[in-house]
């Protein structure tokens, strides 16, 4: 299938008083329509700069954005912004993670999505406006709509909150859907309401997603394909299998294995990875996992590219120096 | 030591130990913390009150993990503050070391706050960001005349190599460390009175997960190093049935189930814990498939 979204090189780095951050160095991908592609990174990664810099929001006159992100036909790295304006929202919706911060407080919910709408389609009226918002809030499973909408945002619970920003994201159809760190800040009982309702609406719309997030659960429900970043680089991306039962990278290994799983025969120890994760601003050359890699040698002081090393899985590539069978034995 | 208990092979558990507990560190019988909803004219009248934390009893003892869980708004931070007389409780017994301390005075509670310490969720907001690291840490100490001069840096010394910090960090600011190394901080100057317990409010949740390991894994060192007694806020289950040996699970102001760690996540008696078990994403692609299959046909 051919790509809805395509991103070539993307490349944004900030000047600082200390100097270049690069935050995002070099990171490509696609994604198809109907997929959920999942970026996974600490803080510090690059995932959320390289999500919002699709949308245009990481333009500043200090920023130094490089590389190709292409909608369609639209290349949206060069795109005026106007043009950008008539993307945001209607061709790609963003949702983030609180969505206290996201809703204008002194604003009625269904005002706020009305407006959303109105910005795209200047000649709908408050009243098709209002049904269309009443809808959408049905759609995302917010019970009693036609009151509801006349609410302000702090008399929705967090969950509820959540839904009401995903009906607003949704109010155009758009055709992409980011979604950073969408549950972090719920309950894991609401999260997973919030989980399966991002699952359905890809099902049911084919709307394609990207989620960003830092809980390989929430990856492991929801993804079709996984990118994992470090130090601004995606270093492994495949399939969720892929990614969950033959990880190639070491700190795809760490990031596994730290995790206390409840599915699981408790073990004595967590496995830790050692050190922190870089600053974005102080990048080691080479490899930017090795100071904390068990497995460094010579050859990472010099980059890996992203290439596929196994021969049964041409799609599932990693950054890492190791041989297949050095990693089998590592993992053993 | 149970019959389930740790087997034993070459004389070493084989199987993950688990903390038997000594006798009984702390007792909290009924504690009740209602926060009144008030409205009126002249004379605010009471017309409701939250019950935060509704007749919670539950007991601790020495040398082991309780781990309390419970979702945003089940009232397990309040139970904490309660229980540390940050906040009064409005009705309630609190027993530590077999002596009543709810209702103390400040002044009355000051001798007993080193034996209770507490480490909090957020590193960024709990350390003071004028202060250098050898000051925040050397702080109880000083307060409570304990030591001065080179005695003081010692000893602080001393509680940084404990948490895994170097000298180096001695004169350096809080916002020249990472999370986890913050979070560390607020470790070393938990310690520095020497506490018998420690209540950790959701200790790992700001971190990042390569993070956390380190930091359970450290708490889990200073446990057996120094023979201490956690209670373990999280709303985390995984990660408190990783370090609890015990479990309290905690919902609208009540403790609705408590039980070891292993029977509580395998064998959860209450509905609710159920619904909260189950809501926790495996990082299993498959048996997340199979669950949803099963969800979406029953």
């Amino acid at each position: 299938m051919s790509a809805l979204l395509s991103v070539r090189d993307l490349r944004v780095g900030f000047a600082t008083e200390g100097g270049l951050l690069q935050a995002v160095d070099g990171v490509s991908f696609d994604l198809v329509p109907g997929e959920v592609l999942a970026i996974v990174g600490e803080s510090g990664s690059g995932k959320s700069v390289a999500a919002q810099t699709i949308l245009g929001l990481t333009r500043s006159p200090n920023a130094r954005i490089e590389g190709s992100v292409r909608l369609g036909e639209t290349e949206l790295i060069e795109a005026d912004d106007a043009a950008m304006r008539r993307v945001r929202g209607a061709r790609v919706a963003m949702i983030f993670q609180d969505p206290m911060t996201s809703f204008n407080p002194v604003y009625r919910i269904g005002a706020q999505i009305g407006e959303a709408i109105r910005a795209h389609r200047p000649d709908a009226s408050r009243g098709e406006t209002r049904e269309r918002a009443i809808e959408l809030l049905g759609s995302v499973g917010i019970p009693d709509p036609e009151s509801r909408v006349d609410s302000y945002p702090h008399e929705f619970s967090g969950g509820m909150r959540q839904r009401a920003m995903i009906a607003m994201a949704l109010a155009l159809e758009p055709e992409v859907l980011i979604a950073d760190e969408p549950t972090t800040a719920l309950d894991v009982t609401v999260q997973a309401q919030i989980l399966a309702l991002i699952e359905r609406l890809n099902r049911e719309r084919g709307l394609a997603t990207i989620l960003i997030t830092h809980d390989l659960g929430v990856v492991a429900e929801t993804a079709d394909r996984v990118l994992v970043m470090y130090g601004g680089r995606i270093v492994e991306e495949g399939t969720l299998d892929e990614i969950f039962y033959d990880p190639q990278h070491p700190y795809t290994w760490g990031l596994l294995d730290s995790l206390p799983r409840l599915d699981q025969p408790r073990q004595e120890r967590l496995r830790q990875i050692g050190g922190s994760p870089p600053s974005p601003i102080d990048l080691p050359p080479g490899c930017a996992f090795r100071p904390r890699c068990p497995y460094a040698f010579d050859r990472c002081g010099e980059l890996p590219g992203l290439e596929a090393r196994l021969a049964d899985s041409p799609a599932h590539r990693d950054r890492c120096w190791l041989s297949p069978g050095e990693k089998r034995e590592a993992r053993k | 030591m149970t019959a389930d208990g740790p087997i034993r092979q070459g004389g070493l558990d084989i199987s993950a130990r688990r903390r038997e507990g000594g006798g009984v560190l702390l007792e909290v019988t009924d504690l009740e913390k209602h926060f009144p909803i008030k409205r009126g004219l002249l004379v605010d009248r009471e017309v409701d009150r939250v019950r935060a934390v509704d007749g919670v009893s539950f007991e601790v003892r020495q040398g082991e993990t309780l781990g309390l869980v419970g979702e945003s708004g089940s009232g397990k931070s309040t139970l904490c503050r309660a229980v540390l007389q940050l906040t009064k409780p409005t009705s309630g017994s609190v027993r530590f070391e077999g002596r009543e301390i709810a209702g103390l005075s400040r002044r009355e509670m000051r001798p007993l706050r080193r034996e209770m310490q507490m480490i909090f969720q957020d590193p960024y907001a709990s350390l003071n960001p004028r202060k250098r690291v050898g000051q925040i840490v050397g702080e109880p100490l000083k307060l409570l005349g304990e030591t001065s001069g080179g005695e003081l840096r010692r000893n602080v010394l001393e509680l940084l190599g404990r948490v895994g910090l170097g000298s180096e960090c001695y004169d350096r600011f809080p916002h020249e460390f990472s999370g986890g190394q913050r979070q560390r901080i607020g470790i070393a100057r938990a310690l520095a009175l020497r506490p018998k317990l420690i209540f950790a409010d959701e200790p790992v949740s700001a971190l990042d997960v390569s993070i956390q390991a380190q930091i359970v894994n450290l708490l889990d060192d200073l446990q057996d190093e120094l023979g201490l007694t956690y209670v373990f806020v999280a709303h985390d289950i995984g990660i408190v049935r990783h370090v609890a040996d015990r479990i309290a699970v905690m919902h609208d102001g009540k403790i609705v189930e408590t039980g070891s760690a292993d029977q509580v996540c395998e064998r959860p008696a209450d509905p609710y814990t159920k619904s909260l078990l189950a809501a926790v994403p495996l990082p299993d692609p498959r048996r997340a498939r199979e669950r949803r299959q099963t969800v979406g046909s029953g």
